[in-house]
């Protein structure tokens, strides 16, 4: 595991939030996740030497929330509610759009490594829907002409890297 | 009837123009006042203040706050701890959201009441992971608050002293439901306590007494520290005391979030007055009152029974429109006023199609501790799948309930509940519509029409 010395001291801070060392598993696995942008195949035994656990007690935590992913993602992280209110309101087209635009499955990176598009459970931002996150923003009404335009901003900042 | 004013106390400075999240706005507005008096007072007053409010839990139970505070284990000599339940993820809810990321300070303050009046020295805020800004926003203003001496060591020289942190959840669902979320914050999969013996206010969070509160419950607590029990329970009715945020989301014209006295407003009022009705040209078909697990109402029943009303029983006979948006209302004509999550369908949404959604939901979202919800859930979205991607059968109605209806009080958790009241209020409301699903789906679809599964 080959993480930034402030993630490093983010884990040494944030486990003495808990009186028991196995609270701050969550924690450590959003930190390494943001760090790395996924959890490498060593995250479990190194999480668990950290905080004096088992593997499997870590890796069943890994296995169990849908935020924790075990491979790499595009550069963007495209998630699209599909829970009923936005679905009510075009989700399901907003989401398609999001597919179209980069030739890409859902959970699968598109072809020119720079999304990947999921489409997740309720958002809890019903009122504005149809939402969509773009890593850590809230897009809020997103139908199928907004889907578009993000999707050109994202290829237009791509081109300019 | 025209609809009642909003009353807002909680949303006050939701979207007001100019307020900003940090703490000199919040001081400039009145903020930390309350907590400078409370400190001075006995906790047991405040714990008095709260029971005789006859606030109930906003996070979806109704659950009255003050019993909850009541039954703290407070002779075992254990650490007793407040988790703030910031994991709003029930579909329909998006209250809590706005109170976090635009005025988190009423949260830290309402916090902090509900600390020192349980002698708690050690609080969470459990906050779903799909918030990262909110996540920071809350952290940010509890290093201000903790600066400014209002939490941390010896809180404003009273020598009580108490911490919070914030802790992310992942994308679970299940983290809302309290035992879950105490697992979860241990470090573990979320899967819920049996009860008994693991209710939190004895054998909680590290099997120490513990409180979880929703957001939206302990920023009433601080209004009520404030204006006193029995003034807060001038708002609203009795036994649905202060005010409710209702989100409405869905097929209306104004949707969004709208604080009221409790009781006070109708299904009606609500969708038509307050949010302006359905979309041009359409007509309201059913409406989800609580979140997407409370019972559906369909528009055109109607309700028919006998009411306390003070000390009389009336007669009541009710459309759907005419139903008082409160716990005890709602809770009569067979649904939940939950957590305040309103869903409108109008009449271009076919009732297979919103079901299969929902069912899409709660299957993804079981825990897989109990069979019958882990199966359940997952049956119950097969079935309705199939029937709107695959071949629909006649048979499929029956077979749905009977799915349906094994699940309930036969799980660990409420979540048996919550996934099986969607179909089985579904196919009692608009059982024709399964049965008539084989012959629709004959008929071409609107090429307008929006796919729900």
């Amino acid at each position: 595991m080959n993480l930034k010395p402030e993630t490093l001291s983010k884990i040494d801070e944030v486990i003495t939030h808990y009186p028991t060392k196995r609270s701050a598993t969550l924690p450590l696995l959003h930190l390494i996740q943001e760090d790395v942008g996924h959890l490498p195949p060593d995250t479990s035994e190194w999480v668990a030497a950290k905080l004096e656990l088992q593997p499997i007690n870590v890796l069943e935590v890994i296995t169990f929330y849908p935020m924790f992913r075990q491979k790499p993602i595009g550069r963007r992280h495209i998630k699209v509610c599909r829970t009923l209110s936005c679905a009510l309101l075009g989700g399901y087209k907003t989401c398609a759009t999001f597919e179209q635009e980069f030739h890409t499955h859902l959970g699968e990176v598109s072809p020119d490594g720079e999304v990947t598009v999921d489409f997740v459970e309720c958002l809890a931002s019903c009122g504005t829907a149809p939402v969509v996150m773009i890593d850590d923003e809230l897009h809020e009404k997103v139908d199928g002409a907004k889907a578009k335009q993000l999707s050109d901003q994202i290829k237009a900042e791509a081109k300019k890297r | 009837m025209p609809a009642p004013e909003q009353h807002r106390i909680i949303f006050k400075h939701i979207d007001e123009p100019g307020y900003t999240n940090d703490i000199g706005c919040y001081l400039r507005n009145g903020g930390y006042e309350v907590l400078k008096k409370a400190v001075s007072r006995k906790p047991e007053e405040l714990i008095e203040e709260v029971k005789k409010s006859g606030l109930r839990g906003r996070g979806g139970a109704g659950f009255p706050c003050g019993v909850k505070w009541g039954l703290v284990d407070r002779k075992s000599g254990k650490p007793i701890y407040l988790i703030v339940n910031a994991d709003e993820s029930e579909p329909g809810t998006f209250k809590d959201r706005y109170i976090m990321h635009q005025d988190p300070h009423q949260l830290i303050e309402g916090t902090m009441i509900s600390c020192f009046a349980n002698n708690v020295k050690q609080a969470y805020i459990y906050i779903r992971g799909e918030m990262p800004h909110g996540a920071r926003i809350l952290e940010k203003a509890i290093a201000e608050a903790r600066a400014a001496n209002f939490v941390g060591p010896n809180i404003l020289g009273t020598g009580y002293s108490c911490e919070i942190f914030v802790h992310r959840g992942a994308g679970a669902y299940i983290c809302g439901e309290e035992t879950g979320l105490i697992e979860s914050l241990e470090g573990k999969r979320a899967n819920p306590r049996i009860k008994p013996p693991y209710f939190p206010a004895v054998l909680g969070l590290y099997q120490c007494p513990t409180i979880v509160n929703n957001v939206e419950t302990l920023c009433h607590v601080k209004y009520i520290a404030e204006h006193g029990g029995a003034e807060y329970a001038k708002i609203g009715t009795p036994g649905n005391t202060g005010t409710r945020i209702f989100c409405v989301s869905g097929h209306v014209q104004r949707p969004g979030y709208y604080e009221f006295p409790a009781g006070t407003i109708t299904m009606g009022q609500l969708l038509n007055d307050v949010c302006g009705g359905p979309l041009p040209g359409r007509k309201f078909k059913a409406v989800i009152p609580g979140g997407s697990s409370a019972k559906i109402l369909r528009f055109g029943e109607r309700f028919k029974g006998k009411r306390k009303v003070g000390t009389e029983l009336v007669d009541y006979d009710w459309g759907v429109e005419d139903v008082p948006m409160d716990f005890d209302s709602l809770g009569m004509i067979g649904t939940m006023g939950g957590s305040g999550g309103v869903i409108v369908m109008d009449d271009t949404v076919n009732m297979v199609e919103a079901l299969a959604n929902i069912n899409a939901f709660y299957s993804h979202e079981s825990c897989g501790q109990c069979t019958p919800c882990r199966e359940g859930s997952l049956w119950m979205k097969k079935i309705t799948s199939r029937m709107v991607h695959g071949q629909a059968r006649n048979e499929d109605a029956a077979l749905l309930k009977s799915v349906a209806d094994q699940i309930p009080g036969r799980t660990i958790c409420a979540f048996g509940e919550a996934c099986s009241w969607p179909t089985q209020s579904f196919i009692a409301k608009f059982g024709d519509e399964f049965k008539q699903y084989p012959e629709t789906k004959k008929t071409a679809k609107p090429v307008d029409a929006v796919a729900l599964v």
